[in-house]
């Protein structure tokens, strides 16, 4: 099989092979800065925690209109800022840390999601909300995708500035008169709409692979926050690509191939990276670590 | 020109997680005055400065600011609030110190990064502006905070343990910059734990355990007995508390 056989076919001869990866890019290009500032906020669990979230919300609108994009996702937004909300607020006001307080919102509406589908829906249905259908997605779905990659890559650059201070310095951003609060809610927003926008590439639990994995990756390769976004959208696409191809030639399921591939790149990273990796702390002499 | 700033807390209470940490103080911060707080751990120093940049809300009383507004403090947090490894550049820490002037949007020009420079070789970071953040040492990540400070240019600047694990050297450059602030008029209040220093150089002293137990000039303050009356207001506050390290005689 030549290269071309392997690499370019795929994509060259059918047009919903072009169509995951047109999705894949743009998700990956959204989900790397989202991702990036996540893991800086210490909060990379909370990806999986709001993708969950979301499930209830998007089961609400199948069970109202099937397959229907905008409801499914309408039903997302809502649920996932109201956890988002509720969480804060519960464990702002009660003795319940604030991870506790996420962990059981979103036990809860991981079930109530699960079980909406299950109300109306097959087992196949529920299957395409938890791991998405990649391989079919339409033109609204790919139009909805583009735009909420562009809405979040404009709203991240006007608060760029904003956000790198609350993540490095909450304390500084208050004493100037900023308003983390407003930063913080906004981000919470791009976190969910971009959840939202990848399930239905990958699913609700998938899309979070996508959007985490390739940022964790990123710190062993850039020194900067820039650096390390375009090291995770680099990354994001590399295992967009490889993962859809795998799965082609394979025949394997195409939201896990992504993922894993994801993951087979997040180990080598540790493993090899420029930066703190287990190769390039052995070969870096001691006395240069403060 | 306004007129050099003043703090005056009157009756004030603050809380920190919840705990009462600051109880009932009253007195002030005198303009263009230079003081250390100092007191055993878990005294309310850091609690007490938060509540001067306005982090925190009182409980009861006020803190009033004359002369400054409170967005145009100065406040240097402990370096252990602070993520060591961020990634981020010397020149990028630095430049939030110019935050007043240009906000979270507009655009810094060549005549601000000058500026960013001219701090960052005052601090003796020169030659470091690319170098990513988590590559300095202890001491060079605090000089890169106090280029930070040196841009905010406040009339009110408020250090916590600007000099805790950091070396001999730096501190030196350090202390030197924050005595020229002194001298420049500014209102600095620090929290020090090092109670040599603050005898040497620091003409005002608040001596603190959840309580003030003196405030005045330093010699008049750092007295054994008050020292050992501090302890004994700290211990009654909680059992194990740990002590700060027993002064020189």
């Amino acid at each position: 099989m030549s290269v071309y056989d392997l690499l370019i076919a795929p994509f060259a001869d059918f047009g919903f092979m072009r169509r995951a990866l047109v999705g894949c890019v743009a998700l990956s290009l959204s989900g790397a800065p989202i991702g990036v500032f996540l893991i800086l906020r210490r909060m990379s669990l909370m990806g999986d925690v709001m993708a969950h979230a979301i499930l209830p919300g998007a089961a609400i609108g199948f069970l109202l209109s099937g397959f229907s994009l905008f409801a499914m996702t309408t039903g997302g937004v809502i649920a996932g800022l109201l956890v988002a909300l509720g969480a804060g607020a519960i464990a702002r006001s009660t003795p319940l840390k604030e991870d506790a307080s996420f962990a059981a919102f979103y036990l809860v509406s991981l079930g109530l999601g699960v079980l909406i589908v299950s109300m109306k829906g097959s087992n196949i249905d529920l299957l395409h909300v938890l791991f998405g259908n990649v391989l079919a997605l339409d033109d609204a779905a790919l139009i909805l995708i583009a735009s909420i990659a562009t809405i979040t890559l404009l709203a991240l650059a006007l608060v760029y500035r904003l956000l790198v201070a609350e993540c490095f310095d909450p304390g500084f951003l208050k004493s100037v008169g900023g308003s983390g609060g407003l930063v913080h809610f906004l981000f919470l927003t791009l976190v969910v709409l971009n959840l939202v926008g990848g399930f239905n590439a990958l699913g609700t639990l998938m899309v979070v692979g996508l959007i985490i994995l390739p940022a964790a990756s990123s710190s062993f390769w850039g020194e900067t926050i820039l650096g390390q976004i375009v090291a995770a959208a680099v990354i994001g696409i590399l295992s967009s690509f490889v993962g859809l191809v795998l799965s082609y030639q394979a025949d394997l399921p195409s939201s896990p191939a992504i993922i894993l591939t994801a993951g087979a790149i997040h180990a080598g990273s540790i493993l090899a990276g420029p930066r703190g990796s287990y190769l390039a702390r052995a070969f870096r002499p001691r006395h240069l670590r403060g | 020109m306004s007129s050099d700033p003043a703090v005056r807390c009157s009756d004030v209470t603050l809380s920190y997680r919840r705990h009462p940490a600051v109880h009932h103080l009253s007195g002030s911060f005198a303009a263009g005055s230079f003081t250390a707080i100092a007191g055993p751990n878990g005294a309310g120093k850091s609690t007490l400065l938060k509540g001067i940049v306005g982090l925190i809300r009182p409980d009861a009383g006020t803190i009033a600011l004359e002369g400054v507004r409170r967005s145009d403090i100065a406040y240097l947090p402990q370096q252990s609030a602070l993520d060591r490894g961020f990634p981020m550049r010397v020149v990028e820490l630095a430049a939030m110190g110019l935050w007043r002037r240009f906000g979270p949007f507009r655009r810094m020009g060549g005549a601000a990064m000058r500026d960013v420079e001219a701090a960052l070789e005052t601090v003796g970071l020169s030659g470091f502006e690319d170098r990513s953040v988590g590559s300095l040492s202890g001491g060079q990540f605090q000089r890169a905070l106090f280029a930070r400070l040196l841009l905010q240019d406040s009339r009110l600047i408020l250090l916590d343990e600007p000099f805790t694990a950091i070396d001999a050297r730096t501190t030196e450059v350090l202390l030197d910059l924050v005595c020229r602030w002194h001298r420049e008029g500014r209102t600095v209040i620090a929290v020090l734990h090092d109670f040599d220093l603050v005898r040497e150089y620091i003409p005002q002293t608040l001596l603190l355990a959840r309580e003030q137990v003196a405030w005045g000039p330093t010699e008049t303050v750092l007295t054994e007995e008050n020292l050992a009356r501090s302890r004994r207001m700290q211990e009654a506050f909680e059992d194990d508390a740990e002590l700060c390290k027993r002064p020189a005689a």
